[in-house]
């Protein structure tokens, strides 16, 4: 489907689709990834977590943010078929490589920082941007000689 | 009506038993009966004379004793001097009060309130002795100081310490504070026990002696006492090599606190 539909809209990469990896970013969930196992209607998606503590349920598509990953299911499998073709393509692992994912941490870790951290955060900055500042001015005093 | 008919209908018949058990003082009943009986709505059926018959007062009354009133001395007659003044005085011997008080002696706090000194200090879980506390108002407001220990009057005792930020080692309200999440051990530091609320109270610059010429009396200003310089320097050498070995904290304490844009309170985390 996906490949047909590619040709009609040439912009667009990322379908609902069944086998379609979401990441939940809306409600209870939010956080999570799931397998998009069938569609309902037009708003809505049946969707499946089994390893991401998800329950089958359904869901508004607006609620799920999809991702690059299509794992091989067929409508309506049911979890264990989902669990194992997960496993098999490894979603886990993808999904921790992303920059997407990496950016989420980050910002989980930005939130959780102390008062103590942010300091300390402050320092660190300082003294990196002290260091680029330098070999900046080197590079730029460099180039003014070369003309 | 119907109850006085009733009861003098009864009370002969009664009056008969009466006797034999007034005469017969053997026979002691275990609950007392009453004589008195209720009606719906607590309403009693005998009147007031019936009962005093049905009840045999008459029999109980006891002889009236008078008390002999005893001729209370009142007034004496002193001797007062001067020409035509009389000669003699009556000079009460209780005399009026002076002063009437408009309250009934001291209003007592009623109850459950307590006075200051036997209220129950709290202290917020997230304060333990060691943590880093961000002050919010006075003169050290925004600053960064070590929590050593909570006083009697319930406020916290903190300390700069003094050779890394300047912050001696003051009382602090609860309430006006941020407790961070960072703790120092100082579990090894004897905070002496001299250090309490009399040790801190501010002491009253002014005495009231003044000179004549007002212009001549010094500013009286705080100075800082020789003990409190040593006390302070005794325990800040006891903390400063615990802050030492923490990387950076030094200069956390010294650097004061602030908020940037986009960061709100509620939203972070300390």
């Amino acid at each position: 489907m996906p490949d047909a539909e590619v040709k009609i809209l040439p912009n667009f990469t990322r379908f609902v689709q069944v086998g379609r990896v979401a990441y939940i970013a809306v409600g209870r969930h939010r956080g999570k990834l799931c397998v998009i196992v069938d569609i309902i209607d037009q708003t809505r998606a049946l969707i499946d977590g089994p390893l991401s503590g998800v329950r089958r349920h359904a869901m508004r598509l607006k609620w799920l943010h999809l991702t690059d990953f299509v794992i091989k299911i067929s409508p309506s499998a049911r979890a264990k078929t989902v669990k194992k073709a997960w496993q098999e393509a490894n979603i886990d692992e993808k999904w921790q490589s992303t920059t997407w994912c990496k950016k989420l941490e980050a910002k989980k870790r930005k939130e959780a920082m102390t008062d103590f951290d942010r300091f300390k955060l402050m320092i660190a900055k300082k003294k990196r941007n002290a260091i680029v500042e330098k070999e900046l001015t080197k590079l730029k005093k460099a180039a003014a000689k070369a003309k | 009506m119907c109850g006085i008919l009733f009861g003098t209908c009864l009370s002969s018949s009664l009056h008969g038993l009466l006797l034999n058990i007034m005469e017969d003082e053997t026979t002691k009943r275990k609950k007392p009966r009453s004589r008195q009986r209720w009606l719906t709505g607590g309403i009693p059926m005998f009147s007031r004379s019936v009962m005093y018959r049905r009840t045999a007062k008459y029999l109980k009354k006891k002889p009236i004793v008078k008390k002999e009133k005893k001729a209370v001395e009142r007034f004496v007659v002193k001797e007062v001097g001067g020409e035509k003044n009389g000669g003699t005085r009556k000079v009460p011997l209780q005399k009026q009060p002076r002063y009437y008080p408009t309250q009934e002696g001291r209003r007592k706090l009623k109850g459950h309130r307590k006075p200051f000194s036997e209220h129950k200090r709290r202290l917020r879980p997230s304060i333990t002795p060691g943590t880093v506390l961000i002050l919010l108002a006075g003169v050290n407001r925004g600053r960064r100081v070590i929590f050593l220990k909570q006083l009697g009057t319930g406020l916290l005792l903190v300390t700069g310490p003094m050779k890394v930020n300047g912050i001696p080692m003051r009382r602090v309200n609860q309430r006006y504070v941020i407790a961070t999440s960072t703790k120092l051990d100082i579990s090894s530091v004897k905070i002496p026990g001299k250090l309490d609320d009399a040790y801190f109270k501010r002491k009253k610059l002014r005495t009231g002696k003044r000179s004549k010429n007002i212009f001549d009396d010094k500013k009286e200003t705080y100075e800082v006492s020789d003990e409190r310089r040593a006390d302070q320097k005794s325990l800040d050498a006891q903390i400063i090599p615990l802050v030492k070995k923490e990387h950076l904290l030094a200069k956390y304490l010294q650097n004061p606190f602030s908020l940037r844009t986009r960061q709100y309170p509620h939203k972070m985390i300390f």
